[in-house]
Parts: structure tokens; C-alpha cells; sequence
């Protein structure tokens, strides 16, 4: 598919959601019987209300293709089921321009009894149309699936790909203004997938507009013109979809990654007080996102006068493999020589981040200078996450630049 | 394919307002309502080897125990109607239509719980193809009890015009309940077992194995006839078998007699319709 194209400008407005409140009433103690409801009519009652969504309000615009990002539990679903009007808002308005695809999920309205040409039908008065035209699309939707020879088979008979598709090539034919579309770019083969891109293309010129749910930046960022993060039923940001996908990710591995540091490790020279990886702002983080810097901070207490110490860092991957390592020779600074007991030394590294996303241990070790010998080793010292960034094969993906030049006749 | 026509002029923005009982344009809520109810038809009948003979076979079958009981060990029936097998059968085919619709649209609600928490749809579609369901049953059985009519010797007669009205009562009447029954199984699931009790209570308030002036007891009569099944099932009788027996007036002891009957009528359907509304919008979210 093309990069995305802003949709022209001074278009009208296809969907216009102000201050939409929804909270849901969690009964803590669930009344399901009359007999309980008789029994204890009033200590039965007890609810919790959980708010869903807290003051939502925005626009998409007509043509738009609109991707919502949110992790579990931030309320986007039940955003998209306020929008598809499965659930009822207690709060604000929603306005739709249009007729709406109110599917969440595809195929969702299947009768797994019935064949795929009785379903089809079923699933396109569902979305609104009449069972004529939904017969008279009939060909064009079992062509786009690719099903033509298994039309009179029943569903319960169908693959998981051959529902999908039949699921999609519906929806895609059912000729809503809007469209939900809820995880389901990844379905079919790759020629499948390929026609699919097609159709949304077409439905783009066609001034369709979409909404789409997802997990996955990549989709969002190849496909959305805007789009929006919904973190605790609140909009954390809404607009450019590469910022938000960065975002996201920030809001994903927040808090994850560390994993337990080792006890304050003791040698006979030096004592470890502290071995962490900071943040721009000095704290303590656990993880990092691709091309931002490696700030590592070593505290070690001096237990006996020394001539001097190195300090080495070796950086490994979750699978074993050093990637690289980096240290202070001995003497360099005044903090690694003519130490005395009782003294506090303070490392601090700052690595230009070329490494691909994954899991990375930090190991440290600690070395006698002159005298020669390990005074301290810690593996593990340091545990962190690394997200975001291109996804790439190999461990490193470090910044460059990457040109093809010819010459000659065209 | 559709999608590749020009760009069409906006539509107006308009409100939505979530889901509701009949929310999404008359068209597609009657659309839906017709498919629904003959695919459902469709994949019972001929998802079965018999088909549509089973549907037959259990009031013929309850028919002929009852017959049995009531002609030969009991002797009430046959004593004091006219055309006691024939009023047999008929009040079974309208009761099982009762029972029936009102028996499935108590789960209905529950069992389609994936497309009710997945799609948008005008909710009251789902108890009404039940019932819809049911209905056509109902109207297969009902040739069939026409052959047992014209067989047992009954004259068609103008009055059989009426039967239709007595049917439309009994569809109003089991939809209203069938309304009420599946949004209530959403957040009391005791209510599939009440109705099962219930039911099977009403069976026996109706005149459908005895033909009421054998109970020979007036106070009884009037009773009977505060249940607007029994006037139903009494008028059914008057207009197809017995222009001669009691007809509901009779029985309830004057026209003022059937007013709680009209009441209880009027009062089911309205509950019917409130229930129903109030919990449409949310039974997505209790299910």
C-alpha cells in the first residue's frame, strides 16, 4: 500500500464523538438468582463502578483512515462498541455520518448451520442492505473470497482462513460510509492480504472512512493518517501515527524489563552498592527505546587503600551473545586510581544505543590494577528491555545512511 | 465492486443512541425478522432426518395419550362435548404453540449472546423470530388439525372467519410474554425454570383436556375465565367446533366477567413491551 495520503483538506466530518462518559457497574457481589435477591435484597447490592471512558471527545474526518491504540483494559474497545452502538453511553453524544458497518469482529453474525450463500445474505441485512441486494452482491463477494466452489457448503465446514475471508469480502461489500475494523488486517495469504490492501485503497478514493483497532503499531503506522492513544478512558494523544506508536510503546514496557539486580555483591577490595540504568533525568528505568542513549551508573564502596581499579562492561542479548563491551582503563580518571579505604566511587557511561530491540543484560567486572586479578564480578548486574525502533534481524541496528546512485542511460 | 464508485456527497452527521428494542429503520428490523425466523425454521427441520414430522408427532402424540385417558378411563371428555377429540387436538395446537415460543424466547436472548455483544441490531428481532419461529409450526399444525376437523364430521361454518382473531390474541399475548421472559433470563437465570412450573400451571388453566362446563361448578368457570388464555381457547372453540357451547361470555358469567382477563391481557403486553425497552440498551453489557 502507498504511504498514506492526508485526507483533502476541509472535508466534512464523518464521525464527531464530544465528552463520552461510559462506566461500567462491577457488582462485587454478583446477584444471579431471585432467591438471593429475596434473601438479601439490600446487602446484594453492592457495586463498584469502573470507568471505562472518561470525557472522550474528537473528530474523523470523512476519508480518514483512523487507528485507535490502547493496551488492555484503556477502554478502546468499548469506545468502538459506543461507535458501533452495542453499548449505550451514559454520558456525551456520538454522531455518525452515514451509514456504519457495526461489525466489531468479523464475521461475527455467522450461522455456522447455514451455507455460505445463506449467510451471506444473513450478515448483509444485519449491516442494513436488503436481502436482494445482498443477493445480487452475492457473486462479487464469494469472487473476492475466493470461495466460488464451496458457496453451498455450510460454514462449520469452512477453514478459520476461508471464514475470515468470507467474513471480510462481506464487509467490504456491504458499502458502509464508516467502517469498524477491529484487528483483522493480518488475515489470508499473502495474495489475499494483497487484495485487501486493494480494497482499502479503493474504499480511500471511494471517500470511506475507517476506523481501526489495534495492537500494532506497524498497521497503524502504515495505514492511519491519524491516530489516537487511549490510556485509563482518557485520550493521552492524539495525531501523527509514528508519535503515537512511539507512545504506545513507552506506555507498554512502562515499568517491564528490569529483572532482580544481585544483592549487594561484596569482594575482598570493593563492595557494590548500587549498579542501575538511569534515565534522562537521572532516575532509575528499566527500559529504553532504540537510538535513546545507555546511561549505566556503578557504585562501589573501597574496602582497602588500592593503587588503582578498571572498570569493564560487557553487554549481552538475551541469548547469550556479547555484543559489545566498553570500560575505564586504570589511571584514566581519579576516580580509578590511589584509592583509599572507605571511599565511594561513582561510574557513570553514557553508550549511543545501536541495539535492536529485545532483552540485554549488563555484566560488570571489577579488576586489581598492577596487582593484577578480578577484585569483583557481577553477572547481571543490570537487566533492560530496548523497544521500539525497525525490526531487524542481528542484534545491532545501529543509525546510517544508504544510497544507490547509477549512471549510464536509462 | 461497490466500493470504486465516485465519492459521493457527505452524509449528515447524525446522533446515534446505542442499541434499543427496535432501533435501525422499520425495513431492516422487518428483514431481519423474516430471515431470521425461516433459516431457524430452515435448520430444524431440515437439519433432521423427519423434519417437520417431529413437529407433529409430539402434540399428536400427547393428543392420542390424552384421548386415550380422557375418552376411555375418565369418560369427562366424551360425555359433554360435541366434538371432544377434535376440541382436544385443537387446544393442544394452540397451547404447544404457547408453550413452545415462550420456552425458547426464555434462552433466546442468552443463546445468541455472540452477535448480541458483537453487532448492532434491533434487539426485540431475537424473541420475536422465536415466536416467529413457532409460528410457522403453528400454522402447519393447524392444516392438520383442519384435516381431523372436516374428518370428525364438523360443518364449516361463517364463524370460522373469527378463528383468525382468537389466533391473533394468542400470537400478541405469547410475543408479549416471550418479550418480558428474555430479558429477564439475562440477569435472572431462575426464570427458565419458574416459566418451565408456570407453564405447565396454565396448561391446566385452560380449558385444553376438559371442555369447561365439565367442570360442572360455576365459581370455577369464572375463575377460569380470569385467564386470558382461556377465554381464547373458549372463543377458538365456539367459532371452529361448537357454535353451541359456552362461549367466554357465558362462561365468566357476563361481559363484566372478562374484564380482569382484559385486564391481565392489557397489563402483560404493556409489561411486555416496558421490560423489554428498559432492558434493551443494556443487556450487551449483562450478558
Amino acid at each position: 500500500m502507498n504511504l498514506p495520503t492526508p485526507p483533502r483538506a476541509g472535508a466534512s466530518t464523518a464521525v464527531q464523538v464530544e465528552d463520552l462518559h461510559k462506566s461500567f457497574r462491577i457488582p462485587i457481589h454478583r446477584v444471579d438468582s431471585l432467591k438471593e435477591r429475596v434473601v438479601r435484597p439490600f446487602t446484594s447490592r453492592d457495586y463498584r463502578d469502573l470507568h471505562a471512558l472518561d470525557g472522550v471527545s474528537f473528530e474523523i474526518e470523512q476519508g480518514e483512515f483512523f487507528g485507535i491504540v490502547g493496551r488492555n483494559g484503556s477502554g478502546k474497545s468499548t469506545l468502538l462498541k459506543l461507535l458501533a452502538s452495542i453499548y449505550r453511553a451514559d454520558r456525551g453524544t456520538i454522531r455518525i455520518a452515514g451509514r456504519l458497518a457495526p461489525f466489531i469482529e468479523l464475521g461475527v453474525g455467522f450461522n455456522h448451520d447455514l451455507t455460505a450463500r445463506e449467510n451471506v445474505v444473513l450478515n448483509g441485512v444485519m449491516m442494513g442492505l436488503t436481502p436482494k441486494e445482498m443477493r445480487d452482491r452475492l457473486d462479487a463477494i464469494i469472487a473476492f473470497a475466493e470461495l466460488e466452489e464451496f458457496v453451498d457448503l455450510k460454514l462449520k465446514n469452512y477453514s478459520s482462513g476461508m471464514l475470515v475471508r468470507l467474513a471480510f469480502a462481506v464487509m467490504m461489500e456491504a458499502d458502509a460510509d464508516v467502517l469498524l475494523i477491529d484487528e483483522v488486517l493480518a488475515v489470508g495469504d499473502a495474495s489475499f492480504q494483497q487484495k485487501c490492501a486493494d480494497a482499502f485503497r479503493q474504499m480511500k478514493a471511494a471517500g470511506k472512512t475507517i476506523v481501526l483497532v489495534t495492537h500494532d503499531m506497524k498497521t497503524v503506522e502504515e495505514y492511519c493518517h491519524r491516530a489516537m492513544l487511549i490510556s485509563e478512558g482518557r485520550i493521552q494523544r492524539l495525531g501523527d501515527p509514528a508519535a503515537i506508536g512511539r507512545d504506545y510503546l513507552r506506555l507498554n514496557f512502562e515499568g517491564e524489563g528490569g529483572g532482580e539486580t544481585p544483592e549487594a555483591a561484596e569482594g575482598e577490595e570493593v563492595r557494590l552498592l548500587e549498579a542501575v540504568l538511569e534515565g534522562p533525568d537521572g532516575a532509575p528505568v528499566t527500559n529504553l527505546e532504540h537510538d535513546e542513549e545507555i546511561r549505566l551508573r556503578l557504585e562501589l564502596e573501597v574496602k582497602r587503600d588500592l593503587p588503582g581499579l578498571d572498570v569493564g562492561f560487557l553487554i549481552a542479548n538475551a541469548d547469550g551473545v556479547d555484543v559489545f563491551n566498553f570500560g575505564i582503563p586504570v589511571g584514566e580518571t581519579e576516580g580509578t586510581r590511589e584509592l583509599l579505604a572507605g571511599q565511594r566511587v561513582t561510574v557513570r557511561a553514557v553508550v549511543q544505543n545501536p541495539l535492536a530491540a529485545g532483552r540485554y543484560f549488563v555484566h560488570c567486572g571489577i579488576n586489581r590494577a598492577f596487582e593484577g586479578g578480578i577484585a569483583l564480578y557481577l553477572q547481571n548486574a543490570i537487566e533492560f528491555l530496548v523497544f521500539g525502533g525497525q525490526q531487524t534481524r542481528g542484534v545491532v541496528h545501529p543509525e546510517l545512511r544508504i544510497d544507490a546512485t547509477v549512471e549510464g542511460e536509462r | 465492486m461497490s466500493a470504486s464508485t465516485p465519492p459521493k456527497e457527505a452524509a449528515p452527521l447524525r446522533e446515534v443512541h446505542g442499541p434499543s428494542a427496535l432501533g435501525g429503520g422499520s425495513r431492516r428490523f422487518f428483514d431481519l425478522l423474516w430471515l431470521l425466523s425461516v433459516t431457524e425454521f430452515k435448520r430444524v427441520y431440515f437439519g433432521t432426518v423427519l423434519g417437520y414430522v417431529w413437529s407433529l408427532v409430539r402434540p399428536l402424540a400427547l393428543f392420542g395419550v390424552l384421548l386415550f385417558v380422557f375418552t376411555k378411563v375418565f369418560k369427562i371428555g366424551s360425555e359433554t362435548a360435541e366434538h371432544y377429540p377434535v376440541l382436544l387436538l385443537l387446544g393442544i395446537v394452540l397451547f404447544t404453540f404457547f408453550q413452545e415460543a415462550s420456552t425458547n424466547a426464555v434462552t433466546s436472548v442468552v443463546t445468541q449472546e455472540g452477535v448480541v455483544r458483537k453487532t448492532q441490531f434491533p434487539r426485540l428481532v431475537i424473541p420475536l423470530s422465536t415466536v416467529l419461529t413457532s409460528a410457522f409450526n403453528f400454522g402447519l399444525n393447524l392444516i392438520v388439525v383442519l384435516g381431523f376437523v372436516l374428518a370428525f364430521g364438523v360443518m364449516p361454518a361463517w364463524s370460522w372467519l373469527l378463528f383468525p382473531l382468537a389466533v391473533a390474541f394468542l400470537f400478541v399475548f405469547t410475543t408479549a410474554v416471550s418479550m418480558m421472559l428474555s430479558v429477564l433470563y439475562v440477569r435472572f437465570r431462575d426464570v427458565a425454570i419458574i416459566w418451565l412450573v408456570f407453564a405447565q400451571m396454565l396448561f391446566y388453566a385452560t380449558p385444553v383436556l376438559y371442555p369447561i362446563e365439565a367442570l360442572g361448578n360455576k365459581t370455577i368457570e369464572h375463575l377460569l375465565m380470569v385467564n386470558p388464555l382461556a377465554v381464547i381457547f373458549q372463543q377458538a372453540r365456539v367459532w371452529v367446533l361448537e357454535p353451541d357451547a359456552p362461549t367466554a361470555v357465558d362462561a365468566a358469567g357476563g361481559a363484566l366477567g372478562l374484564l380482569p382477563a382484559a385486564a391481565i391481557f392489557v397489563a402483560v403486553c404493556a409489561l411486555g413491551v416496558f421490560t423489554f425497552n428498559r432492558e434493551a440498551p443494556r443487556i450487551a453489557e449483562d450478558l
